[in-house]
Parts: C-alpha cells; structure tokens; sequence
C-alpha cells in the first residue's frame, strides 16, 4: 500500500548535495568570486543571497527566464476561452435576447474577456516560477541562517565537473570569504 | 550635479534593515497595540451583529427604497475599491517606472488593497439581500437550463474584475512576501514559530537561480497588474456609466473613477503610514518624510483631476442641452442633498490644495488632517453620484433617501473589519519588504557607490 503523503513528501524534500561553500559580506565579492569559478572550468553551482543581486546573472551566465512565453500563452489561452464561452454560454446554449444587443456581442463581453486574460497570465506564470524554482519545499537544507539576512555564498557540489576543493577554497579567500568549509545544500 | 536624497536613512547595514523590520513581530505587542487592538476588535464584533441583523431580517433594514435602490453598501463598496487601487499602484504601477522609494511602502500598500477589496466585496454581496444565493453571480453549469450569467451587464463584469483583483492581488503580495517569510523562519528561536514561517516561506532558499525567474514573474505581474487595476476601477465606474440615467450615463466616469480611486488610496496610505510612524518610531527610517511628501504630491495631483471631472460634468450637462441632464447637476448642487455635495467638494477640491506648499506636504500633522479629509470626501463623491437619482423624470417618482441605523453600522463596522486585518498584518508579516529595501539601502549614499 502506497501512502500519498509519504509520496508527495518525497517528492517536495529536496535531496542535499555534499559541496563546497564560500561565505561572503559583501555582494560584490561573491559576484567576483562566481565570476571566477565559471571561469576555471566548474559548470553546475549555486549562488545564495538574501536579495537579488545585480550582476551575477552574468557572472554565473544564467540566461534570462523563460516565463513570459508562459505568460503570452497562457494568456491568450485566457482571452479564446473568453471569448468562447462567452459566445457560447450567449449566442449557442441558451440565447436570449438583452437590451435588443445581438447574441454574440462581443463589446459588451470584452470586460469578463480581459479579466480572464489576466488572471490565466498571472496565475499561470507564479505557478511557472514556483514549479522552476522547486517551491513548495519540504525543510529545505539552509546552509547558514544569516543567507537570508546579510550573508552570501557561492556552493559548489562534488558532482559538477571541474570541482577542485583547494582551488575552490583559493578562489573564495582571494574575494574576501568570511569562511569556507564542506557543506550540504 | 543632481544628488538622489537616501531612500533609507540612519546608516543601516543589511543586517539593522533585517532586525528592525523583524522586531516588530517578533517582540509581544505593547499596551498601546493591544488597547488598539481591542477597541478595533469590538468595532469588527458589531459590524457582525448588523451584518447578522440585515441577512437575517432583511434589506428593509437599510434605507434603499424606491427611487433610491442603490444605498450605502454600493457608496461602501466603490470607497472600498477605491482605497484599494493605491496599493496596486504603488506596487506594480510605480514598479514599472522604477520608481525606487516605492520599495519601503509596496508591502504595506498592497496589504491596504488586499484588506480594501475583503472589505469591498461583502458590500454588493449584502446588497443583493440573499447573500447565501451569491454564487448564483458565477458561471456554473445548474438545473435551470442550464441558464448562464447575463455577460452584457456591468454588475456580472464587476464580479469578473474584482474577484480577478482579489485574486491577483493577493498573489501579487505572496509572492512579494515569501523571502521575507524565509528571513523570518532563519531567525525564528521557537521551534513552531520555525515551522509556520517555513510553511509560510514554501521553503524558499535564494539561489541565483531562483531570484532569476523570481523577478521576472514579479516583473510581470507588476506588469499584469496595472491594466488590472485601470480595469477594475473602469468596469466599477460602469455599474453606473452603462445605465441611462441622467448624471450617470457620461463617457468621462472610467478616467475620473480611476484618478478618485488613486486619489482616496493614497489618503489612506498616507493615514496609516503616519498611524505606523507614530506607534513604532524605527519605520520613519524607512518610510521617510521624503516618502510622504512625494504621496502628498500625488494626493495634490488626483484631487486637481477629480476637481476637474467635477467640473467636466457641470459643463457637459450644460453644453448637451439635455434637460434631464442639467437637472440632475443643478439638483446635486443646489437640490435636496446639496450638503453632501458640498461636502465633497470642500473635502476633495479645497483641502487637498494645502500641498501646494512644501512646508505642509512635510507636516505630519497636516498631511494626517488632509489625508482623513480626502477619505471623507472620497464616500461622499460616491454617496453624492449614488444618491442624487432621487429625482428622475417624473416628479411622481420623486423621493429622499434617508440612512437608518443600520447603514452607520455598516459602514462604521466596515471600518472595524478592515483595521481588524491590517492590525492583525502588523503583527504577524514584516510590514516593510526585506528583500526590496536591502538593495536601494545604499541610493543617494557615497558608499558603494556602485549604482
């Protein structure tokens, strides 16, 4: 017998990777310093910060996210079933004439049409980024508390190619790191 | 060279912006919170004993009749949308334009919207006299033919857009909000404290990776939001634009709705704003005097507007040459309900003109006066453009609208609901954004001078 909860525990709980941290004061250096790891050849790592910070999604060259193409789609999703229901709830399955308007007018239901492109647009794009970004998690391992307060680090897993923990370390201590150590994110 | 006054002050570092804005829910509330709270909490229990009182007696209880069918729950509800759009105006609408001192107020904006449209919404459902039949407004397949909503009427585009507001909007402000539950749950020493917050926070991390996509779905709700927000207030202006009754049927009402509404909102952000100054000091570092004049700017620059649509109409009425029309305006200004539109226009066109003068746009005191003006003559434009149908084509037809008890208590008790919530905001969600703040902490400052 399958327990659901237990299903759906596993599948929200996060497995941690054994890595390596740098932690860093000032964001500037932990940009430098994801700079420098992409540059010596490490392909796979996270940058963690209690804010977004300018600049290190090209030191870590992320590419920019997809969710508008989320968003346009569904967004018109949103508009045709408007306008679909709305001509077929008022012109099809049960026509009644109001106010002399003709069945299927369209100005009068450009209103419900547009609320409903906004609220598949928007729904549909939070849900894009929680699916992307793994939200809901279940107790997610954190690293350091204060990487939601004042702090920033830079962790690299075992598994990503190119991972060197002296050279690691030798990168973090140039830029500034506060501590660096074995961790698991 | 020009030089960008701070947006923050005190010197803060990352960590005082944290410990301040957390402190606040993390201490127990004080003598003055709680007796605060008390007296808005009893308000609330009465506007549920008048609530109870109407649904179970009856809409007689209220003073709608013929002519008057509309009373205080619509005047009630549109004050209440009104409220609303500032805070989706500051948050996404000022976003956009990347106007950086909205960081310290969007959080406590958009929570105003959120409880301002809870508190809107019951209006028109209380008004339709059976509240429990309210579902009947939604598009859902039924017995009755199946028998769908009429899609031509303004009130069902009403239903559509507020209840795609409340939803976006309180969307908006969640997702604004899951960082800083996370900074919350990293600090949290109790361990049930821990364990809400992190429910709360979806177990939120931080990664690049994340703020990537996460700023871009912010971004584009900002950007969902605004045509929203002009929506709602448009469509809300519809109810009475769409109808053919003299003073109600005008092209002008979508604009001189919207521009009312910014114009209310931003009074009531300005009033709660000083409420929070006040009772907890640390936050005028964050919301600053700068803040607050350059609300008071926009409260000067929408009473001009909504002054000039009051104007507008009187002139149109003239210049159509329909007498129903010119009647409707000379009765408004001179009839019956005279006061109430004189009211409105001392409120809404006269006061807010103190802030021609920088002296008092950066007076606390004066602004906090105007700003509960402007909320006064913002439910009296309503109650003016509502009531004045008291007289239409034929003089037979011709009557007084006249509130009973029960319209106070509605309309005080709604008040009691809606700082029920937003006390109960203050307590238990970081009222200033965390993670918005901590990125322009160093605008208008020498170090790191990096911007």
């Amino acid at each position: 017998m399958i327990n659901p909860i237990t299903v759906i525990e596993n599948l929200l709980r996060p497995k941690a990777k054994k890595g390596y941290v740098g932690l860093f004061l000032d964001e500037h250096q932990m940009v430098d310093a994801a700079r420098e790891v992409r540059e010596s050849g490490v392909s796979n790592f996270e940058a963690i910060s209690p804010f977004p910070v300018h600049g290190i999604d090209e030191a870590m060259d992320i590419p920019r996210s997809f969710i508008p193409w989320v968003t346009f789609v569904m967004g018109l999703t949103g508009c045709a079933l408007g306008v679909l229901f709305t001509w077929w709830a008022s012109a099809v399955d049960w026509p009644i004439i109001v106010g002399g308007k003709p069945m299927f007018s369209l100005a009068a239901f450009i209103p419900v049409i547009f609320e409903l492109t906004i609220l598949f647009a928007a729904l549909s794009s939070v849900g894009a980024m929680f699916y992307i970004n793994g939200l809901p998690k279940i107790d997610p391992v954190i690293i350091d508390p204060d990487l939601t307060c004042h702090k920033f680090a830079i962790f690299v897993p075992e598994c990503s190619s190119g991972f060197n923990k002296e050279s690691l370390d030798k990168i973090f201590n140039n830029h500034g790191a506060i501590e660096t150590r074995p961790a698991e994110f | 060279m020009l030089k960008r006054r701070p947006l923050v002050t005190g010197d803060k570092t990352y960590k005082d912006v944290t410990d301040d804005i957390c402190e606040l829910i993390e201490r127990p509330p004080g003598i003055h919170f709680m007796g605060l709270f008390l007296g808005v909490k009893a308000l609330f229990v009465f506007y549920l004993v008048v609530l109870a009182f109407i649904v179970s007696t009856g809409m007689g209880l209220m003073g709608v009749n013929h002519p008057v069918g509309w009373g205080t729950d619509i005047i009630t509800f549109v004050f209440w949308i009104g409220i609303g759009h500032a805070g989706t105006l500051i948050s996404a609408v000022l976003f956009l334009f990347r106007q950086k001192w909205r960081t310290s107020i969007a959080r406590t904006a958009e929570a105003m919207t959120v409880f301002a449209v809870m508190t809107a919404g019951l209006f028109p459902i209380l008004h339709t006299g059976r509240p429990w039949l309210a579902y009947w407004l939604l598009p859902y397949p039924n017995q009755r033919g199946p028998l769908w909503v009429n899609f031509r009427s303004p009130l069902i585009w009403d239903v559509f857009a507020v209840s795609t507001y409340a939803t976006v909007s309180i969307v908006f402000w969640y997702v604004g909000l899951i960082p800083d539950f996370a900074t919350v749950r990293d600090r949290a020493k109790n361990p049930i404290r821990k364990k809400i917050y992190g429910i709360l926070s979806l177990g939120w991390r931080g990664t690049a990776r994340d703020w990537n996509h996460y700023e871009m779905v912010y971004m584009l709700l900002a950007g969902l939001s605004t045509p929203l927000v002009l929506s709602v207030h448009s469509i809300v202006s519809f109810d009475f634009a769409v109808a053919q009754l003299p003073g109600w049927h005008t092209t002008i009402f979508p604009p001189y709705f919207v521009a009312g509404a910014i114009f209310s909102g931003f009074a009531m952000v300005i009033t709660l704003m000083v409420l929070v100054r006040h009772f907890y000091p640390p936050f005028k570092n964050y919301v600053t005097l700068d803040h607050m004049e350059v609300m008071n700017k926009i409260i000067m620059v929408t009473g001009l507007l909504v002054g000039y649509a009051y104007g507008s109409e009187f002139f149109i009425a003239w210049y159509s040459g329909a007498p129903y029309e010119q009647y409707a305006f000379i009765n408004r200004a001179f009839g019956p309900y005279a006061w109430s539109y004189w009211i409105m226009i001392s409120c809404n066109v006269i006061s807010p003109q103190v802030f021609w003068f920088k002296k008092f746009r950066r007076s606390i005191p004066v602004m906090f006066v105007a700003s509960i003006f402007v909320n006064i003559g913002m439910w009296f434009e309503r109650y003016v453009i509502t009531i004045t149908t008291h007289r239409d084509f034929l003089p037979a037809n011709w009557g007084d609208f006249v509130m009973t008890f029960f319209d106070l208590g509605a309309l005080f008790g709604s008040f009691g609901m809606f700082f029920l919530l937003f006390l109960l905001y203050l307590r238990l969600v970081p009222a200033v954004s965390i993670a918005e703040v901590k990125p322009v902490l160093f605008v208008g400052k020498d170090k790191g001078g990096h911007h």
